[in-house]
């Protein structure tokens, strides 16, 4: 669609502006990121009722101009680019009627800005539920805007809006909120004289910001600096003066515009949910609870849409098998980049549910109460109260649980929480230890209640959960934080979900994990797929030359036969090739080349272990018969010594392996896509890899 | 002997006075916590920190630390 205007939507956390987003833009609207930075893009279009095109941007929440996070920084510079490529023709400041006095601080700096404002009052329907009598009329002359009442959660109001934003050019600017100027007169002249501004806000915000902002050269921004230094302008002391400045303004403009009963409804509402919500036991019992349910749910919700995905891709592999010509592009489409694909689309159910849940207790505003309850906890281990989700979602999946940190705005605590999740155990680990588990602990019960193979598998978890804990803690010292540590967060009131936007979220997040982790998951299939369908030199002929001799097709049936041949192509493949380069590296902590395999091919996914196991061991034992891969592998003898290869020690040093070890290609992208920087994901990698090889290897000479 | 919001108990509310750290009163300030302000301290989190405040027309949280930057009147 084509845009005529191009519109900034700015506003408070908490203020309804995704939803107001959503109601102007429906499903024409498109995710991406601001140049340069990692932080989401959202961009839609609606039609005007004029007939002009808006272009709509969605910026993220935030309390004032003044950033406090990166996510925050974005506003600003949006705002102040001069010819910036996102730069708005109009702003539409979303504004809490409920919460007005705080709301108007960053309405008054986006007016000083100068670039025309239309204010949107949301939640105009509970404002006045709660009996707050608002002077619509008079304050939008006093502030010089048009100010449209809305409800965005109900629709009301936005055919309204629309209409305001049409108008956008016809009426003249706001009116100043306060005498910017006076703040710091002689610099803020230079500034504006220097860098050829007319607006005083923005060259007082330039003092300020310089360092952060992109547009401007080293040169300009070194010579503000110059100025800064000359005129004495201290940043802090300017900012806490300019927000008392604005405070004093909106209270004069609130006092004969706007009443507002002792208490609020909502607000004492709240208050008798948050005394049970945040209670110091039915609060952590609720908490649990909700987190029990969630985790169940991902799971139980999960498991028919995953079996329908895997199906439908077996039902297309053996469609394409059939169409396709057999050779080795076919081989390449099917086992390579078909596989990859499912081996991507397999985690959407889990990804839309989880991502379901976590939107909606994000909009009921529970959240806020879990952090604000698990602060001091996480705080001690280098964590943060937001942490706690993204570590539970864990247990099903790290590829949507560090898609979910984004909700932590400290970067230091949101780099460990991203660097930590991977070590809690995943389903993916689940028959790797199940497997493995069966094969060497005794299946009896101890103590009359307890099963062993049970306590080994309870035993894996808990280990993980303690791993995060500690590598969490390591790391609190490892990295330096780039900004003070510090908790000051609003605690919204409660409110229903907005389905709407829940399913937005699981459309959005589902999508950006099929586009982006996907490009990669597909290229590592491809690869693996390469290395195990290729041999060095003429090896594999010499194999098929091998088998093709009668004796073979005599004593041997095709399935048997066939499987003989495609195991001993993987041993002379240059997967198995590896295999046996990597042997001297592995033998220490107990495993052999076939076991070496394995771990290369599982390194897309750690599930791709058991298959792998199945085709190599089918060597061994009785062709003729089929047995399942735990006897394969129980069957399984060293040929030098004639004992079998899996005994305790290998069984527990392997899970030990797949417990710590990286061993995830979904989990590479996304720790890239989120990072947006290849040393996070690679340190990632080296760490874990280190941690796997050293339990391993302790686990192995204990055990021996 | 000043007062500072960290003292406060649950239910009890007083009125900001002035800060004591520079860069914290920023960030205070432009949440509503102004000079002059009403503040009541509506509850503690199970652990004891953070603690959540009235102010302002809404429910903030912050740590025991930003509230002992706060001197009240």
């Amino acid at each position: 669609m084509k845009a005529d205007i191009r519109v900034a939507l700015v506003g408070n956390p908490n203020t309804g502006k995704s939803t107001l987003f959503n109601a102007l833009t429906g499903l024409n609207q498109k995710i991406g990121n601001f140049p340069g930075v990692t932080v989401d893009k959202k961009i839609g279009y609606t039609q005007l009722p004029d007939g002009r095109g808006a272009e709509i941007i969605d910026l993220p929440g935030t309390y004032s101009l003044y950033p406090k996070s990166k996510d925050e920084s974005i506003v600003f510079s949006v705002l102040a680019e001069k010819g910036g490529e996102l730069k708005p023709d109009l702003v539409v400041v979303i504004l809490d009627a409920t919460n007005l006095k705080r709301n108007l601080l960053l309405y008054t700096q986006v007016a000083d800005l100068k670039i025309p404002v239309v204010v949107a009052l949301n939640m105009i329907d509970l404002s006045k539920k709660a009996g707050i009598k608002i002077d619509i009329n008079l304050l939008a002359e006093k502030l010089g805007v048009p100010i449209v009442p809305i409800a965005a959660r109900k629709l009301q109001g936005i055919a309204e809006l629309k209409t305001a934003i049409s108008y956008a050019n016809k009426f003249a600017l706001q009116q100043e909120s306060i005498d910017v100027r006076a703040i710091a007169p002689e610099m803020v002249d230079a500034i504006s004289k220097e860098n050829n501004i007319d607006v005083p806000y923005l060259a007082l915000q330039l003092a300020h910001q310089h360092e952060t902002l992109k547009f401007l050269t080293p040169a300009e921004s070194d010579r503000i600096e110059d100025l800064e230094q000359q005129f004495s302008f201290h940043s802090q002391k300017a900012q806490g003066a300019e927000t008392i400045a604005r405070y004093n303004y909106i209270n004069d403009l609130l006092y004969d515009t706007v009443k507002t009963p002792q208490t609020a409804y909502d607000e004492s509402h709240s208050n008798k949910i948050d005394k049970i919500l945040t209670h110091r036991v039915f609060g952590f019992i609720i908490f649990m609870g909700i987190l029990l349910f969630m985790f169940q749910s991902i799971f139980a919700w999960s498991a028919y849409p995953m079996s329908l995905i895997e199906d439908l891709f077996v039902w297309a592999e053996g469609g394409l098998r059939h169409i396709l010509p057999a050779g080795p592009l076919a081989d390449l489409l099917i086992d390579g980049v078909v596989a990859g694909l499912s081996g991507v689309m397999v985690f959407i159910p889990q990804i839309a549910i989880l991502f379901a849940f976590i939107s909606i207790l994000e909009d009921t505003g529970y959240m806020s109460r879990v952090t604000f309850m698990m602060d001091k906890i996480m705080r001690k281990v280098g964590l943060n109260g937001k942490s706690v989700v993204p570590l539970i979602g864990g247990f099903a999946c790290a590829v949507p649980s560090i898609m979910s940190t984004r909700t932590i705005e400290n970067w230091k605590d949101r780099m460990i929480t991203i660097m930590v999740t991977p070590l809690v155990t995943c389903s993916a680990r689940l028959p790797v230890y199940t497997l493995l588990i069966a094969l060497v602990v005794p299946n009896k019960n101890v103590w009359f209640i307890f099963n062993l193979q049970g306590l080994a598998l309870t035993g894996m978890y808990v280990l993980s959960l303690v791993s995060a804990v500690l590598v969490a803690y390591v790391m609190k010292f490892v990295l330096k934080a780039r900004e003070r540590g510090y908790f000051i967060m609003e605690l919204p009131v409660y409110r229903m979900p907005r389905w709407n936007n829940v399913l937005f979220s699981m459309y959005d997040r589902a999508k950006t994990f099929v586009l982006e982790a996907g490009k990669v998951i597909i290229a590592v299939s491809v690869i693996l797929w390469v290395l195990s369908s290729y041999g060095p030199g003429n090896r594999f002929q010499k194999i098929d030359q091998k088998y093709s001799q009668p004796q073979y097709a005599q004593s041997m049936k095709p399935d048997s036969l066939k499987r003989v041949i495609s195991s001993e192509k993987l041993e002379n493949s240059y997967a198995g090739v590896l295999g046996h380069v990597i042997e001297p590296v592995i033998k220490p902590i107990g495993f052999d080349w076939k076991i070496g395999i394995a771990l290369i091919t599982s390194f897309a996914a750690r599930e791709v272990f058991v298959g792998t196991m199945a085709t190599i061991y089918s060597v061994e034992g009785d062709a003729d018969k089929i047995d399942s891969v735990q006897d394969k592998m129980r069957h399984a003898k060293n040929p030098d010594t004639g004992q079998p290869v899996f005994t305790l020690a290998v069984a527990f040093s392997l899970m030990m392996f797949y417990a710590f070890a990286m061993q995830c290609a979904s989990t590479v992208a996304v720790v890239y896509r989120e990072t947006k920087d290849w040393r996070w994901p690679a340190a990632q990698f080296a760490y874990m890899t280190v941690l796997a090889y050293g339990a391993s290897f302790l686990v192995y000479h204990l055990l021996k | 002997m000043q007062t500072t919001l960290s003292q406060l108990e649950v239910g009890e509310t007083g009125i900001v006075k002035e800060f004591s750290d520079l860069e914290m009163s920023v960030k205070l300030m432009e949440m509503g916590c102004l000079p002059g302000e009403q503040i009541k301290v509506s509850r503690i989190a199970p652990m004891g920190d953070p603690i959540a405040i009235h102010v302002s027309g809404y429910q903030l949280s912050l740590r025991k630390f930003e509230a002992s930057t706060i001197i009240l009147q």
